[in-house]
This record gives structure tokens, C-alpha cells and sequence, in this order.
């Protein structure tokens, strides 16, 4: 039976579509990214599919059970990280993450262990005020797990957290379904989606566009690779002559040669000593996302 | 509510946690604990020593009247004066000229002549006042002790201990009212808009927690400061003040507790509108400041005109002075403090109705 199942959500506000007709399942212990850019209605589905907001059409069932009205039996099941930072006020990282562990009757113990694990013993003594972005988000993680559900939800963890502490929260994150629970996390960062989740939701305008694994998504995808040398490494004219080669240009990083047989095209180059400063970029979920919606990828 | 296990625990830890945020918002104790009592102490330390100051005399040699006053009016004389000798008139003189001295006193035979200055003119008229009484009380005495005939009239003051109260007794159950107000209507305004902006509405409503647990909590966390404000004030009103509280005074629990309620509802509503946490707390206080002024928490209003007290009579923090006042000092029995608990009851579901109707999840 699948953790969760998503049937033909849509809600509108006003005029605005926000969700229009989302359908997905997301099977038990799978790790599950839903990729859009801001605005996509990545967070009025996963409210939607968390109970918190009722549907104009559609229904989604967690674990079995329906998730609207508010449903007493499933609330203990499942952990959700919302976008802010939901803390009470002027509590230390303990106080938050015991008064939390008090919510679903979970012993002080067990908060505090789940401080250990997400590294915040050296702050448990510190206001929530005084933590800094990355050490938030930590301990809100810690406040949606300190009851063990067997669904999570986080709506955008690391966003609006620098690259380092992205990266942290990410050995953190990537641990979350080991032990066969089921995560659904928002992100609009591809390198992330690409890093932690089993199969990504590809969503834009309110519609889920594709959901695959990132390595099924990119290579279904018929975009070329891109093949980039050193400035002055070799001439346009002369790498649009090369066999195999759909395109070239010129940019800031030298020339880039659009290709669909990468192999075929380095030989030539190797062999004609143009390799300078070589690099080499199979398709992206930034080309997946520019393949399905015809636009870039703008976060 | 709930007293099953886990019912009780989330109502004692969220109880907790909200205590906790109070005591460390060092803005909200200030201005609920400190700042109403900085008016008590303020209000308290101007009014007790309403009495007027003695009028200071110099006698100047001896004045038979003064040295040998009937008993009785000796009492009475010195409540009034308070005497120093000197044999220097002209030093007398110069000090009342001064202001040191308000009066000096000769006598010059059977004339008591008082020099006084004409700057002090309330004491001046009480020093002719009090010297005049005294000399025609001597005069009778006299005539009487003379005559065997007693005087036709007498006199007697008596003090009516109403007297619509003694300022710190009044100005008690006010301030406190206002206290009340101030902390309930601020405290569920912060929380509401705090709470809303913060999403942990939101993410409360996605645990276990049953939402009569989450407001049980809030209340009970603000009936305790209500309670504790009480206590402080009636406490330092007695020991510092000489407050005397009057039979029923035990009364004014319930209504401290439902005039809270009262409050409280109306920072929800406060909380409700606004689209900020200050902005809810600034609008809870225009709400309750002006209400503060208009029920009387300041000052009595017995001599207001009549559209004022009108007014006043609308509002719900009136109705928790006056029903403090009745029972607290004004010697009322407990059954006064029930039309204001009910009052301020329905003012509580009124408001907390139309506060709910007026709440939006979403701020933008």
C-alpha cells in the first residue's frame, strides 16, 4: 500500500490557480522531492496533502487515512517542518524540542537524544532567537521527528540558508528514510532534489509535470550535451565543422559545443590537442525543467 | 478539556512553554507587573500625605492664649500649628516674610495679633480662621466660667468614612483594572499574531493537541498573571499605602479571573485585525487606554459630566473597577460583583464571537 496517495488536488485563490489537478503516489519508505520554482504551488499541495488546507477539488489519503477534516488518528503519524520557523518564543533549543516531545506524549529523554542527532547539544541551552538559520532549521527538523513518524514533511528545509549549511543539512536529510519512513520534501534547488530523493514531482503553474527518479528524468530527456574548452582553445567556426557537433558559440568560459555524441566529439578534439581546460555537462533537471516548459529555470 | 495522560501533559508543557515566553519578554512583564505599579506607587506616595501641612507659628514671648488653652483645644490647636518660640520679633517676622515661618503670634495685652504674609493665601486664611475660633472659644469660656450660663450652640464635626474613599482605595481596584486589561488584552494579541506569523498556529494544529488544550493553556497562563498582579497590588497597597480591604473582598477573584477573560478576548480581536505582532499590541492599547481613562482607573469620575459617565458605562473595564470597588473597598456585599462577572462575561463571548469571524489564517 503506498504511504501516500494524492488524487486530482486543485485549490485556487481568487483567480489564482495555486494547485490545479495534482495526482501522485508516494510509496512506503520513499524519499520523494517536489521541484519547482517559487510560485509552482509546491506548499499549497504538501498543506493540502498534510491536512492543514481543505481542497476545492480532490482528496489525499496518508497512510490509509483521510487527511481532511483534521484527523485525530493520523496527526501522531506524521512530522511536519513547515516554512518558517514555528517555534514558541524565547524557549532554549531543550525547552522547544521537550514542549514538542510533551505534544505527542514522547518522554523528555527522546527529545533530547534527538537534539544529539541533529548536533545542537553544545546549543540546547540557547534561545531559538540566538540560533542561526542552519541550527534552526536543524532543530525544527528535530521537532517534526521527536515522535518517530512514519511520514515527514518538510517544506523547504534549506532554503535561505547559505551553500555550506545546505550542504550540512543535507548528511542530516539523507539519513531520513533509512529506516523506512516516508519523506516528501518542497525544494527549489535542483542539486538538492538531485541529491536526496528518490523520485522528484517536477512541478510548475499548480501541475506536477513529470515524476521520475533524476537519473530516469535526465536521460529520457533529448537534450544535448554541452562541451566546453578554454577561450581561444578552439575557433566556432571551426568546432561547428567537427562531425557531431549541433551547435557552437562563444561565452564567458570559452566555447561551448552542443552535442549529442559527447564521445565521438572529445575524440576529435583530443585528437587535435583542443582539450584546454575541458568540461563536460550531460543534461541537467535544469534541462528537464527547460524541456517541459519550454522557459529557464529561474528559483 | 481533556484529563486523560497525554491531554494533561501537553496542557502543563504548553502552559509551560507560554509562562516561560512571558517572564522572558522583558516588554510584557514591564508593562503588565512594573509599569502599573509605578502608577500605584506614584498615585499612592501623592495621596497619602493628603493631609494639609501644618501651619508653622512663631511665637513670639508669651501669649497667655496659646500657653494656656482650655485641654481639648490644645489637641485641636496643635493638629492645626505647629509651634516654635522665639523673643525676636523682628527675626520672627523676617522668617514669615521668608516663607519659613507662616504666621508669628504676639500679644500685646489683651490683642493676639498674627503677622502673616498674604503669598500662602490658603493658610493665611486658615491661620485667621483657626485664631478667631479660638479666641471667641476662649471668650465663651470665660463668659461662661463668669456667668454660670452655658453657651447656646455648640458644634461638633463628625467624619463620614466613605467619604467616597480615601485616594489609595480608590486608586487600587482602578490601576489593577487597568493592569488586568493591559497584560490579558496584549498578552492574547502578541500570541495570536505572533503565533499566526510564526505558523506554530499552524503547526500545533498538525499535532495531537485538541485546540480547547492549546486556549486552556493560554488562560490559565494569564488568569496566573492576572492573579499574580492582584496580589502584588493589594499587598504593597496594604503594607505601603494603608489600604483596608472591606468584607467581600475575597469577591474580586471571580471578577479579576472573567474581567481577564474579558481582556483577553479583546486582544484576540486586536490580534485578529492587525497584521503584525506590534500592530496587534499597539491596537489592544488603543483599545485599552482610553478605556482605562474614560472607566475611571485613574481617576473617579463622580465629577464627570453625565454623557462621559454614559459612556463609561458601555465599557468592560468599568464594569471591572466598579465591581472591584464594591467589594474590595466600598464594604458591599459578594452579591454586588455578580452583575459585572456577568458583564464582563457576556462582553467575553461577544467579542471572542466576533473575533473568530474576523480571523484569517493568512496575513497577506
Amino acid at each position: 500500500m503506498p504511504a501516500i496517495v494524492i488524487d486530482d488536488l486543485a485549490k485556487s485563490y481568487g483567480d489564482l490557480s495555486a494547485v490545479d489537478g495534482v495526482s501522485l503516489e508516494v510509496a512506503e519508505g520513499e524519499f520523494l522531492g517536489v521541484l519547482g520554482p517559487n510560485g509552482a504551488g509546491k506548499t499549497t499541495l504538501l498543506e493540502m496533502v498534510e491536512g492543514l488546507r481543505r481542497p476545492d477539488r480532490g482528496t489525499a489519503t496518508v497512510l490509509g487515512l483521510p487527511v481532511w477534516p483534521r484527523n485525530a488518528e493520523l496527526l501522531p503519524r506524521i512530522g511536519v517542518q513547515l516554512q518558517a520557523s514555528s517555534f514558541f518564543e524565547r524557549l532554549t533549543a531543550r525547552e522547544q524540542i521537550r514542549t514538542f516531545a510533551s505534544l505527542y506524549s514522547v518522554p523528555h529523554a527522546a527529545a533530547d537524544e534527538w537534539l544529539e542527532r541533529v548536533g545542537l547539544v553544545d546549543k540546547a541551552d540557547t534561545r531559538v532567537e540566538d540560533l542561526s538559520g542552519g541550527q534552526g532549521q536543524r532543530l525544527s527538523i528535530a521537532c517534526a521527528l521527536v515522535h518517530d513518524p512514519d511520514v515527514v514533511f518538510l517544506d523547504e528545509p534549506t532554503a535561505a540558508l547559505d551553500p555550506q549549511a545546505r550542504r550540512n543539512l543535507w548528511d542530516l536529510l539523507s539519513g531520513l528514510n533509512d529506516s523506512g519512513r516516508t519523506v516528501v520534501l518542497t525544494t527549489h534547488y535542483m542539486d538538492e532534489a538531485e541529491v536526496l530523493c528518490d523520485r522528484v514531482a517536477i512541478m510548475d503553474g499548480g501541475r506536477v509535470l513529470r515524476v521520475d527518479s533524476p537519473a530516469a528524468l535526465v536521460r529520457t530527456l533529448d537534450a544535448p550535451a554541452r562541451i566546453t574548452v578554454a577561450p581561444g582553445a578552439v575557433g566556432v567556426e571551426e568546432a561547428q565543422g567537427i562531425a557531431g557537433v549541433d551547435d557552437a558559440h562563444e561565452s564567458v568560459d570559452g566555447v561551448v559545443l552542443s552535442t549529442r555524441t559527447p564521445g565521438r566529439v572529445l575524440a576529435v578534439l583530443a585528437e587535435r590537442e583542443r582539450l584546454d581546460g575541458v568540461r563536460v555537462q550531460a543534461g541537467t533537471l535544469e534541462d528537464v525543467f527547460l524541456d517541459l516548459t519550454g522557459r529557464a529555470y529561474r528559483a | 478539556m481533556s484529563t486523560r495522560g497525554p491531554g494533561r501533559s501537553a496542557f502543563v508543557a504548553l502552559s509551560a512553554a507560554i509562562f516561560k515566553g512571558f517572564l522572558r519578554d522583558r516588554g510584557a512583564v514591564f508593562f503588565s507587573l512594573v509599569f502599573p505599579l509605578m502608577f500605584l506607587v506614584l498615585f499612592g506616595g501623592i495621596f497619602t500625605d493628603q493631609d494639609q501641612p501644618k501651619v508653622e507659628v512663631i511665637q513670639v514671648g508669651e501669649v497667655a492664649l496659646v500657653d494656656d488653652l482650655p485641654e481639648g483645644a490644645d489637641e485641636a490647636f496643635s493638629d492645626t500649628f505647629d509651634v516654635t518660640t522665639s523673643d525676636d520679633l523682628d527675626d520672627a517676622l523676617e522668617q514669615v516674610r521668608k516663607g519659613d515661618a507662616d504666621v508669628a503670634l504676639e500679644q500685646r495685652g489683651d490683642e493676639l495679633v498674627a503677622h502673616y504674609t498674604q503669598t500662602e493665601q490658603v493658610k493665611a486664611a486658615i491661620t485667621q480662621g483657626t485664631l478667631r475660633a479660638f479666641v471667641d472659644a476662649t471668650n465663651v469660656a470665660e463668659l461662661a466660667a463668669q456667668t454660670g450660663a452655658e453657651p447656646t450652640y455648640t458644634f461638633e464635626a463628625v467624619a463620614v468614612e466613605d467619604d467616597s474613599l480615601t485616594a489609595i482605595q480608590f486608586v487600587t481596584p482602578g490601576l489593577l483594572g487597568w493592569a488586568v486589561a493591559m497584560s490579558a488584552s496584549f498578552g492574547a494579541a502578541a500570541t495570536l499574531q505572533g503565533w499566526r506569523q510564526s505558523k506554530l498556529l499552524r503547526r500545533l494544529q498538525l499535532s495531537p493537541v485538541r485546540t480547547g488544550t492549546l486556549v486552556a493553556a493560554r488562560i490559565a497562563v494569564t488568569v496566573i498573571v492576572a492573579l499574580t498582579q492582584m496580589a502584588i497590588f493589594l499587598g504593597l497597597g496594604s503594607a505601603a499605602f494603608g489600604l483596608s480591604l472591606t468584607g467581600a473582598w475575597w469577591m474580586a477573584v471571580p471578577v479579576v479571573v472573567v474581567g481577564t477573560l474579558c481582556f483577553m478576548s479583546i486582544g484576540l480581536l486586536a490580534g485578529a485585525i492587525a497584521k503584525t505582532t506590534e500592530g496587534a499590541v499597539n491596537m489592544a492599547n488603543f483599545f485599552v487606554l482610553p478605556m482605562a481613562f474614560l472607566s475611571g482607573s485613574f481617576f473617579p469620575l463622580d465629577s464627570a459630566p453625565a454623557w462621559l459617565r454614559a459612556v463609561s458605562s458601555v465599557l468592560p473595564l468599568r464594569h471591572l473597577n466598579d465591581g472591584m470597588l464594591d467589594v474590595m473597598v466600598r464594604g458591599e456585599s459578594w452579591t454586588a460583583a455578580l452583575l459585572p462577572i456577568a458583564i464582563l462575561g457576556g462582553f467575553a463571548v461577544v467579542v471572542t464571537f466576533v473575533a473568530a469571524r474576523l480571523f484569517r489564517w493568512e496575513t497577506t
